[in-house]
């Protein structure tokens, strides 16, 4: 590669017989003097290309005589032979080595973005869609508590309080995982201020409501107000941040590696053309070092490909069933918990926050109730259709059913609302049996499962990915020094035979 | 059935062609009024500009409506004696309500949720989540009445900026939410006599240097309820002048309550609202208190549609009997509910009620 001097004569000197431009080259091996210094050189596989042209510059006088004095045509033409042997040598060792280079550097750079895909920008995504999920199931909580009176049942209470734990202790690994300037960093710190904020505003409605006073709802619905409009679009800022990140993982790890490949090609057909050449000259099949090169060269590639292969349809798989199935699942999860939100605060409310839809003036909640239950069955029905097995079918299926029993006991519960029986209306939504409650729970266990199920999916899938490409950059590496040294080994092999 | 098909649809071109009239009258008698100044007749049923009780009323009747209404507009003085004479006689507006079948069946109420004493829900209240106050006994009583069940009643909480639309829209068939009664809201709504009396006055940290309403209010953050008498009362002192210079009247809350939040988190300095309101604010934070005297006197009435006239008299006769009952009437309810955190009750029994309106 970097032999200019010669790879200039040595490029139109290669097909057989073109002798013309090679004396130039010619001199530097042939005097007497000089044989030993090739022997050095020949030795040296990296080297050639350095090495040659010093003998450049010394006396051309000995090298002339040498040349005159002891070397008939043949010798002069063998002599001719070794200096290109050395020089496709040189390329071939060159080709391999950088095939080998190129290799190990791009599939490192996917194998990388695969290891982040599977443990950094996946997990986090995940951890963000929970963030808003908990936050949002605190909040649902908290409205729940505050419409069982002021002796909140144990349920809503330990519910409340799991999702604001685990809402901050997302918020933690969120802001280990993220860069200090990100606009993730800047989101995280928000939602940090505002969570205990939001806390501290529940914590007086809960006093307060105990004590039996009416500013205890207020304080509810100022701290509702501070989650639906501060805090959760900020959560989902963050989660759309990681699945961007996410996206542009999956678009590094995926590319094929062109250049790495189209070096294999070549190094492969150059190693080919030596070895034909070789035989059209010697009549002999086989060259042991260039054979052993080949072969390598062979290797890295079919590894290259098949590898790439396998990891790219691993991740390939880890979208399709993984990563799609998670972002519809963790959509419709977000979707239940605010019409879960929407349907307590309709009855918190009690009317308080009208909406036009169309020429209709409507409760604003259930209006909102509506929406997020379009949502949820939309999110539903893509979940069956990505789902790709039972296992993963199931639980879909079960919230399926869960969702349309909902929307009938709402439909009854709003019924009796609308007739001023308040307490029945409450009773169907957060009563024991036969209420609203128990879908909305059912719909959430069954889309936690289904989560669960997707995750290890795509556990499974991007990590096969990952392993198929494991040690494909340091294999690439070792076998393409050990091709170049059987290409340089080969070649030397011929050459000393001129000697 | 076709001709009753053709008689309902020429009723309904009966009705839009009385509306024509009606409107042709009107301007015509708000034009002559200064003139004219005649008393009206209290014959007819007279459905007002809405029309949507039916359309066998008599244009002329009509007409005076209008024509009293514009006077009411022009030169209005005394807002709470701009009502209708007590009568026991049904109406299109009371049909309607009687007319409601099976669960249907209840009068629609908007009130209050979060005002303490006069219409809320007690968390700890056992079992049933009932609203209850001082106005919800009234709203009880008139259910009584009118549909022969002090139970059937559909409360629905609305926010003090939807009252009037609530209203007009049909969505409630009166509003019983210490809803003070004022000119400008004459216009779009009918009131019952007043049944309660009171002012707004400022409520502050009993800390506050504040001392009522006047100089010391000057560059501080000032919360009121959005549509609230309090937010268009400091807004015309500020244009007047009578406001203390710098006060901030940004902060508008849907529900006076929520001024007690912003007070509490110190988003705010004091809270200007009814006085009666204020001092359910009062009671439920011993930290505040009122500064100084109500520096406006106002009443609460029952809001119904404009064109409501039979249910506004019923509602006033019903309104006599519950102030003149001594047993289970308004005295009752004031012990029950208000005695604790205002004065002696004759500060807020309003005085005898006037019925100027006549039509």
């Amino acid at each position: 590669m970097t032999q200019s001097p010669r790879g200039s004569g040595s490029g139109s000197a290669r097909p057989p017989g073109a002798g013309v431009p090679a004396p130039p080259a010619v001199p530097p091996q042939s005097g007497p003097p000089q044989s030993g210094s090739a022997e050095q050189r020949r030795p040296g596989p990296g080297a050639p290309a350095a090495a040659t042209p010093p003998p450049v510059p010394p006396s051309p006088e000995p090298r002339r005589t040498a040349f005159a004095e002891g070397v008939d045509r043949l010798r002069a033409a063998a002599v001719t032979e070794p200096g290109r042997l050395r020089i496709i040598g040189a390329l071939l060792a060159a080709l391999v080595v950088a095939f080998g280079t190129v290799t190990a550097w791009q599939m490192n750079e996917r194998s990388l973005a695969a290891d982040d895909v599977l443990t950094r920008s996946q997990p986090l995504t995940s951890d963000a869609a929970d963030i808003y999920r908990s936050l949002a199931d605190a909040n649902t909580a908290a409205s729940s508590g505050f419409l069982a009176g002021g002796q909140e049942t144990r349920e809503s209470r330990e519910r409340y309080e799991k999702g604001i734990r685990a809402a901050a202790e997302g918020l933690v690994t969120a802001a280990a995982a993220s860069d200090a300037d990100s606009p993730s960093a800047a989101t995280i710190t928000e939602l940090n201020r505002l969570l205990p904020e939001y806390k501290g505003l529940v914590e007086r409605a809960r006093t307060y409501n105990r004590q039996g006073f009416p500013v205890g709802g207020a304080y509810l619905r100022y701290a509702n107000e501070k989650m639906q409009q501060d805090m959760l679009p900020a959560a989902e800022d963050l989660y759309q941040t990681e699945n961007a990140r996410l996206s542009a993982d999956y678009a590094d790890a995926r590319p094929y590696p062109w250049a790495a490949l189209a070096l294999g090609v070549l190094a492969l057909a150059g190693l080919f053309w030596a070895q034909y050449r070789n035989y059209r000259r010697t009549n002999r099949v086989l060259n042991h070092g260039l054979v052993a090169a080949t072969a390598t060269a062979a290797i890295v590639l079919l590894w290259l490909v098949v590898g790439h292969s396998v990891a790219r349809s691993g991740l390939g798989d880890s979208y399709d069933h993984g990563v799609r199935s998670l972002n519809v699942l963790h959509d419709a999860r977000i979707a239940s918990l605010k019409a879960r939100g929407n349907e307590n605060l309709t009855l918190v409310a009690r009317g308080a926050e009208t909406t036009k839809a169309g020429d209709e003036t409507v409760d604003a909640y259930d209006f909102e109730f509506g929406k997020n239950m379009d949502a949820l069955g939309k999110g539903l029905d893509e979940a069956a259709r990505l789902a790709d097995d039972d296992t993963g079918g199931q639980p879909v299926a079960a919230a399926t059913g869960n969702m349309k029993e909902w929307k009938k006991r709402h439909t009854a519960a709003r019924a009796q609302d609308e007739n001023g029986n308040y307490q029945q209306a409450l009773d169907l939504v957060i009563g024991g049996k036969g209420a609203t409650v128990e879908c909305f729970d059912g719909v959430d266990a069954s889309l936690a499962t289904a989560l669960g199920h997707e995750e290890r999916e795509f556990r499974q899938a991007a990590g096969d990915g990952l392993d198929a490409m494991r040690h494909l950059p340091q294999g690439a590496g070792v076998l393409a020094g050990l091709g170049a040294a059987g290409a340089l080994l080969g070649i030397g092999r011929r050459l000393s035979e001129y000697r | 059935m076709r001709a009753r098909r053709l008689r309902s649809g020429l009723k309904g071109w009966g009705g839009v062609g009385a509306m024509a009239v009606a409107c042709a009258l009107a301007v015509v008698f708000a034009l002559l009024l200064p003139v004219v100044r005649s008393p009206g007749d209290p014959g007819g049923t007279g459905n007002g500009p809405g029309g949507g009780f039916g359309s066998d009323s008599g244009s002329g009747g009509q007409g005076v409506a209008h024509g009293s209404q514009a006077r009411a507009a022009e030169e209005c003085t005394d807002p709470e004696k701009q009502t209708l004479a007590p009568a026991d006689s049904d109406g299109p507006a009371i049909d309607a309500i009687q007319g409601r079948e099976g669960e249907k069946r209840k009068l629609v109420v908007g009130v209050d949720q979060n005002s303490f004493r006069w219409g809320y829900r007690d968390p700890n209240s056992r079992g049933a989540a009932q609203l209850e106050g001082f106005d919800i006994d009234l709203v009880h009583r008139i259910a009584e009445d009118i549909l022969g069940d002090e139970d059937a009643v559909q409360f629905k909480a609305i926010p003090t900026d939807q009252r009037i639309p609530a209203i007009r829209d049909g969505r409630v068939d009166m509003v019983v939410r210490t809803m003070t009664i004022n000119c400008d809201r004459l216009e779009d709504v009918a009131f019952s006599a007043p049944y309660f009396r009171t002012g707004q006055q400022v409520l502050a940290p009993k800390s506050s240097d504040i001392t009522g309403y006047d100089g010391t209010l000057a560059g501080k953050r000032i919360c009121t309820a959005a549509g609230s008498t309090a937010l268009s009362t400091l807004e015309q002192d500020r244009e007047d002048g009578g406001l203390a210079a710098g006060a901030d009247l940004s902060t508008t809350v849907p529900n006076q309550l929520d001024c007690l939040v912003r007070l509490q988190l110190g988003e705010v300095d004091a809270v200007v609202t009814d006085g009666a309101l204020a001092a359910s604010q009062a009671a439920q934070d011993p930290t505040v208190e009122l500064k100084g005297d109500s520096f406006t006197t106002e009443y609460y009435g029952v809001a119904m549609k404009k064109d409501a006239d039979d249910l506004v008299r019923r509602v006033n006769r019903i309104l006599a009997d519950w102030r003149a009952d001594e047993t289970d009437g308004w005295q009752h309810s004031y012990e029950e509910w208000l005695s604790e955190t205002m004065d002696d009750a004759a500060k807020s029994r309003p005085p005898a009620p006037q019925y100027l309106r006549k039509s």
